[in-house]
């Protein structure tokens, strides 16, 4: 079976035709539950959003901020396993047919073994992954068998990279690149740094001539007015902590964590129509 | 003064470009570092070449480190092991009372030739704490250290060092509250302030250049000591110990022995309250390939790839990884590495203590337990260096709960099991 890297080409093609900027939400799985996780992304979806990303939980986020650690914390405590992973794909998947990739630290990948990893992303109806810390020099295998396995490998550029490597990174990757709007971790900021313009011109600039490849910008986004200052010269805006901290805010009250995202995801989609 | 201080042997073991030590190393680094991390290895390649930047590393070394360390036999503790000749480097006695100080130094220099002008590091027992901020004090460095909230307690004297020199401490209070979660938090840092920031990494893990640059720097320790026992005992020894955490001070014994395959290396992990309970940090022992800040090596690992909390008696050894080179030596059979519990260790440090007036760090004692075990397989024959990296000062609390030497608290002694003395003649017990 195949994943959906088509899916999600397609849906992003689809809201650059609506001229507006693709809405992607950011859950990790297991969180607050397995069930509740899987519930959470549906309401995202159903409120507005395009795409979505699933989180795997990790012992070592480092490249997480407060909140996001926190809900991993809750995800692991709570026993989340690769295969509830899987599964929180396929339902979210199946129940909206909108494109889910997998957010992931490497070392998991790693030790459940890539073969096994991708074939069973792409039989859950993944559309690829997002790896933030597996550098494109050490992803020669990943990638051998995500093409085999049509997932899209989502690699992650920031302000500090030079053009040389958005030129090996756009080359590499697939489906879209993650421009980081600042540098640091994830978690919500006032304000949208300025250097992510530039970096979303810089990648464009950098992708092979007659290759399609959007940028979607993320870090920090967390409400409809930094929504749409991004979708000004993105692709897509990428939301992860700030759906993340309702579900924190709504302190174990499953329903109003999922109105709560929901009217999130709804306002975000707003934001990102650029004649709103 | 020659620059042997810290360039390695070109015959010696080098990475790859890519940073790789056979299957182990690389560079599994987010992309907001890529371009920190590249300058850290152009400009310490420029470093090594350039004479000015040997002769002021050396001059520190020298003169304000103390450098060459001494190396001191030690009679009536080698009665306990077997009868084998036993010798200590100690790198206790440098400034700052561990072998830390000799990669913090370099890495300063570096630091000021980069243009940066705030420094961040992690510390387990605090003693690379120490010696960077001795380092930022001594070059006007803004300094931050990340320690995890576990070992600020049981390292308490060390966060007074610190901020006595100037520096921040942060207490992390994530994950398992020591090491690797000041890592983590060390890491975020180092994102979001790049431009101005150098992460003086303490050991000879993390991505390339780290793990090979913080050997070179270290590698002083073994090119004294092969120097020191071919004049004392007129030939090698039949074996080289040291602890291994990250690993910093072992490959720093080792690696000036590497080319004479009649030495041993062995290094001693921690194992805590037993490899088999569970509660160990030996990595080597009883983890599994995988990665971990930033390098492939072995990692302490469920079956899906998370990270498992590690234990150890010892902060500096508290530890789900291990360099890469280490994990190389493991693979390819040049080096041995062995676990040692901490009852072992304590033993060891207390006997130490009352055989040669030298009170050890707990994480050397873990080293000076494997040379009992080792110098009695040798027997009266053996010749052991034994790297003593620290001194024990900031582990009296702990030492003193495990022995019941506070007056007020005989009944923590009794908790702790610490009962088994009888090597000791005379003993206080």
């Amino acid at each position: 079976m195949s994943g959906n890297i088509q899916l999600l080409s397609d849906t992003l093609a689809a809201a650059k035709a609506e001229d507006r900027a693709a809405l992607v939400a950011y859950l990790p799985a297991g969180f607050p539950t397995v069930d509740g996780g899987i519930a959470a992304i549906k309401a995202v979806f159903d409120g507005g959003a395009d795409v979505v990303e699933v989180g795997l939980p990790h012992s070592d986020p480092v490249l997480d901020g407060p909140v996001i650690q926190t809900a991993d914390d809750i995800a692991l405590r709570g026993g989340v396993r690769i295969a509830d992973v899987m599964r929180t794909v396929r339902e979210a998947h199946e129940a909206t047919g909108k494109p889910v990739l997998v957010m992931t630290y490497w070392n998991p990948i790693d030790r459940y073994g890539v073969e096994r990893f991708t074939e069973e992303l792409a039989a859950a109806g993944g559309a690829g992954c997002i790896l933030p810390d597996l550098p494109v020099q050490e992803s020669a295998l990943w990638r051998e068998h995500a093409d085999k396995h049509g997932l899209a490998t989502v690699f992650v550029v920031a302000p500090s990279s030079r053009d040389e490597r958005l030129a090996t990174i756009t080359a590499a990757g697939s489906g879209f690149v993650y421009a980081a709007s600042l540098m640091g971790v994830t978690g919500t900021r006032e304000s949208v740094g300025e250097q992510a313009a530039d970096l979303v011109r810089r990648t464009r600039a950098a992708v092979e001539p007659g290759r399609t490849l959007p940028v979607c910008v993320g870090l920090g986004v967390s409400n409809a007015a930094q929504a749409k200052e991004v979708a000004a010269f993105a692709d897509g805006v990428i939301v992860g902590s700030a759906f993340v901290k309702r579900i924190l805010d709504a302190d174990g009250d499953e329903a109003a964590g999922l109105a709560a995202v929901r009217e999130l995801a709804a306002e975000l989609a707003e934001g990102v129509r650029r004649d709103s | 003064m020659s620059s042997e201080f810290f360039i390695p042997d070109p015959d010696g073991q080098v990475p790859t470009a890519e940073g790789y030590f056979g299957a182990y190393g690389g560079k599994f680094i987010p992309e907001a570092l890529v371009a920190a991390v590249d300058e850290v290895a152009v400009e310490y390649d420029k470093a090594k070449s350039d004479p000015e930047f040997a002769r002021e590393l050396n001059d520190l070394m020298m003169n304000y480190t103390g450098r060459p360390s001494a190396l001191t036999e030690v009679p009536r503790f080698a009665g306990h092991a077997g009868g084998a000749r036993i010798l200590l480097k100690r790198e206790d006695l440098n400034h700052t009372g561990s072998h830390k100080i000799n990669n913090v130094l370099g890495q300063a220099l570096l630091t000021r030739r980069m243009g940066k002008t705030r420094v961040i590091a992690e510390t387990g027992a605090g003693q690379h704490g120490v010696a960077t901020a001795t380092a930022c004090a001594l070059f006007g460095l803004d300094c931050t250290i990340y320690m995890g909230e576990v070992d600020t307690q049981r390292q308490a004297l060390n966060v007074a060092r610190m901020r006595m020199l100037g520096a921040e401490v942060v207490a992390v209070k994530s994950g398992s509250r020591t090491l690797k979660d000041a890592i983590n938090e060390a890491f975020r840092d180092w994102v979001a302030n790049v431009d101005r920031t150098h992460y003086l990494f303490g050991t000879v893990a993390g991505p390339h250049p780290f793990p090979a640059m913080v050997r070179d720097f270290h590698r002083v320790i073994g090119v004294e000591a092969r120097r020191q026992i071919l004049e004392r005992a007129g030939r090698l020894p039949d074996a080289a110990i040291a602890c291994v955490g990250g690993g910093s001070n072992a490959i720093g014994l080792f690696h000036a022995f590497l080319p004479d395959a009649d030495v041993r290396l062995i290094g001693c992990e921690p194992a805590g309250h037993g490899v088999e309970t569970g509660e160990h940090a030996a990595t080597l022992t009883a983890g599994e390939p995988g990665i971990l800040h930033g390098s492939r090596s072995y990692v302490l690992q469920d079956d899906e790839g998370q990270i498992t909390e590690p234990y150890s008696i010892s902060a500096g050894l508290d530890y789900p990884g291990i360099g890469p080179e280490h994990a190389h030596l493991k693979d390819s059979g040049r080096g041995e590495y062995r676990a040692v519990t901490d009852d072992a260790a304590m033993q060891a440090l207390r006997l130490l203590s009352r055989t040669e007036g030298i009170i050890p760090a707990i994480e050397s004692a873990h080293a000076l337990a494997g040379a009992i075990e080792v110098g009695k397989e040798l027997g009266p024959d053996g010749l052991i260096v034994v790297n003593l990296s620290g001194r024990g000062d900031k582990d009296m609390d702990t030492a003193a709960r495990y022995f019941g030497l506070y007056d007020t608290d005989a009944e923590v002694a009794a908790d702790a099991g610490a009962d088994d003395t009888a090597e000791i003649e005379g003993d206080a017990k």
